[in-house]
């Protein structure tokens, strides 16, 4: 068994078998991943101690006859999550000095699961964006291409697994923000219903939308994940009262009489001739997979934008008021309390932020209430009932996870063209409903020399997640299509 | 843009306001295409999934309460076992 190639079940069923030990797997994981971070930059943060702490503390339970999911599985926490006694950032100077006084819930899990935390990976500021650019401390680099952005905001968690310096990570997404990276860096990356993952811990961007999940390099150890941080917690209100139906068990090896719904408004004729033959050649695998196409359409999807600049600013600037400079945090002092504030978010925040909070402020503020923010709740209800039209007709639908592969860095400098990246996230974000990301295959990007890596974005009705990863499972055996394609040589 | 940035508690530099009044703009722009969209009648949904008011018994939780010390462990500054701040209100004149 190989801990840093192999997958998270290989690694869990070496350790419960005790042929490794936990103590063994950390030993070796510490050194090739601060090998790989010289070049890829996916962490702020490596906590080795805590891993061979925690690596103990596994081989101790397994000695005592315990069988854990996750035991000995190396994984990365995006640094938007508390973990008790590590710095906890969210990318941003404002939180730069933050040390997490407990431990988020779907870390705690992953943790009594087995799992060992290699470290916090850098993330777009508050995680906004869709680039990794945005981070306060430093760009990470796609493992694929260095010269071009991992994506975002997830930028370092999908980076890890994808160059191979972490197996299983955790990432938040909220318009897209696990999806659009995990298909930029060749692997799975699943958004689970809204509230399926407790949120407790998770430092808050936009709460109606914000949901963990995890990155894996195949969709059995995504699922294996999920099966670990899903359920119910009584600290966070929003997450869902509902059995998990364990998803990582029995996943099917076709697609005989499912319906594949293509949405009609999605032409993917619009994104290049490379990137479209490649969606294409997608769909037609899930035919030969025994899936039948089926037409739908989401009339409303292509105000999803609009709609989401609205709802997403909206609920960050009322949730960043937080940062104030009183409680924790960056605080620059000024005449009076009023005086303080400003210098502190004036010099703690980045400009992304700061355009959020102030369209968020705006859209919120007297007079303009109704015609902003009330609209686009509207628009939103909308949206969600195109899907649950289209799902009368399909079981699952099929698109692209992002507009195009990875692109270099300092690409996209209007805010706008950067929020065009999540056009086929975003819809369904906002109608909450569970989503991921698989490798689809490969496009040599506009102006680039090397081929990079595509995500084909599927979803599902709310709450059917286990048949969700089915269809991907079923898909990525078949297909294989993240093995064809390799880190570049200076991370392998 | 001024009194939304002192809505927001957000100082702003001159330079700021040259560089994201045109991008707001652009963006309010973008937006404005919700205008097209007929929601006469549409309710609004603030939460996606069916969602009720979720009460529970009004008592301690220690295992996830705070210390004090562990409350102020990140306050830039602490006195007393309080938070300090910069004056709020006005000397009497």
């Amino acid at each position: 068994m190989d801990p840093l190639r192999d997958s998270a079940a290989a690694i869990a069923a070496a350790v419960n078998r005790r042929e490794m030990s936990a103590r063994a797997i950390a030993d070796a994981v510490i050194p090739h991943v601060e090998r790989v971070d010289a070049q890829v930059d996916a962490y702020l943060q490596l906590t080795p101690e805590l891993m061979r702490v925690q690596a103990d503390r596994v081989d101790a339970r397994i000695a005592a006859g315990e069988r854990l999911p996750l035991a000995g599985v190396p994984v990365a926490i995006k640094d938007n999550m508390c973990l008790l006694g590590t710095r906890t950032t969210a990318g941003s100077k404002i939180l730069g000095n933050f040390v997490a006084p407990y431990t988020a819930t779907a870390v705690q899990r992953l943790l009594d699961a087995g799992a060992l935390p290699i470290g916090k990976t850098n993330l777009d500021e508050f995680a906004m964006g869709s680039s990794g650019e945005n981070s306060a401390f430093k760009m990470t680099r796609n493992p694929y291409d260095l010269g071009r952005v991992p994506g975002g905001s997830s930028a370092g968690s999908a980076a890890a697994v994808g160059g191979f310096a972490a197996t299983i990570s955790l990432g938040s997404d909220t318009g897209g923000s696990i999806r659009e990276p995990a298909a930029f860096c060749n692997v799975v990356g699943f958004k689970p219903t809204y509230g399926r993952v407790s949120r407790y811990g998770l430092i808050a961007f936009a709460s109606s939308l914000d949901q963990i999940g995890p990155f894996a390099r195949s969709v059995e150890d995504a699922a294996l994940a999920y099966d670990v941080i899903a359920g119910k917690d009584p600290l966070d209100a929003t997450s869902v009262d509902r059995p998990v139906e364990p998803t990582a068990t029995d996943l099917p090896r076709d697609l005989r009489g499912v319906r594949v719904g293509i949405v009609k408004e999605f032409d993917t004729g619009e994104l290049g001739g490379a990137i479209d033959a490649c969606y294409r050649r997608a769909y037609d695998d899930l035919v030969a997979l025994g899936a039948t196409l089926v037409d739908v359409s989401l009339p409303t999807a292509k105000h999803g934008l609009a709609t989401y600049y609205l709802i997403a600013p909206a609920e960050c600037s009322s949730n960043l008021a937080r940062f104030d400079g009183v409680r924790y945090g960056l605080r620059v002092d000024g005449a009076d309390v009023g005086e303080m504030y400003e210098r502190t978010r004036a010099s703690g925040f980045g400009p992304e932020v700061k355009r959020r909070i102030l369209i968020g402020t705006y859209a919120l503020s007297s007079g303009y209430y109704d015609a902003y923010y009330v609209k686009a709740q509207k628009a939103r209800t909308r949206i969600a009932e195109d899907f649950a039209r289209a799902f009368e007709r399909c079981d699952v639908i099929a698109s692209p996870a992002a507009s195009s592969p990875a692109f270099g860095f300092n690409a996209k400098s209007d805010p706008v063209a950067m929020y065009l990246m999540d056009y086929y996230t975003i819809p369904v974000s906002l109608a909450g409903l569970p989503s991921l990301s698989v490798p689809c295959g490969a496009v040599v990007p506009e102006g680039g020399d090397r081929p990079m890596p595509m995500g084909l974005q599927l979803a599902t009705p709310l709450f059917t997640e286990r048949a969700l990863l089915g269809y991907a499972h079923a898909y990525e055996q078949a297909t294989q299509h993240a093995e064809k394609l390799a880190p570049v040589e200076a991370v392998r | 843009m001024r009194h939304v940035a002192r809505l927001a508690r957000l100082a702003l530099s001159d330079a700021e306001i040259d560089t994201f009044g045109p991008q707001l703009a652009n963006l309010l722009t973008f937006v404005d295409q919700l205008r097209e969209l007929d929601t006469d009648g549409v309710p609004a949904t603030a939460q996606v999934v069916p969602s009720r008011n979720v009460e529970r018994r009004d008592v301690l939780r220690p295992g996830t309460m705070l210390s004090h010390e562990a409350a102020l462990a990140n306050a830039p500054q602490a006195e007393h076992g309080y938070f300090r701040v910069p004056r709020i209100l006005a000397e009497e004149s």
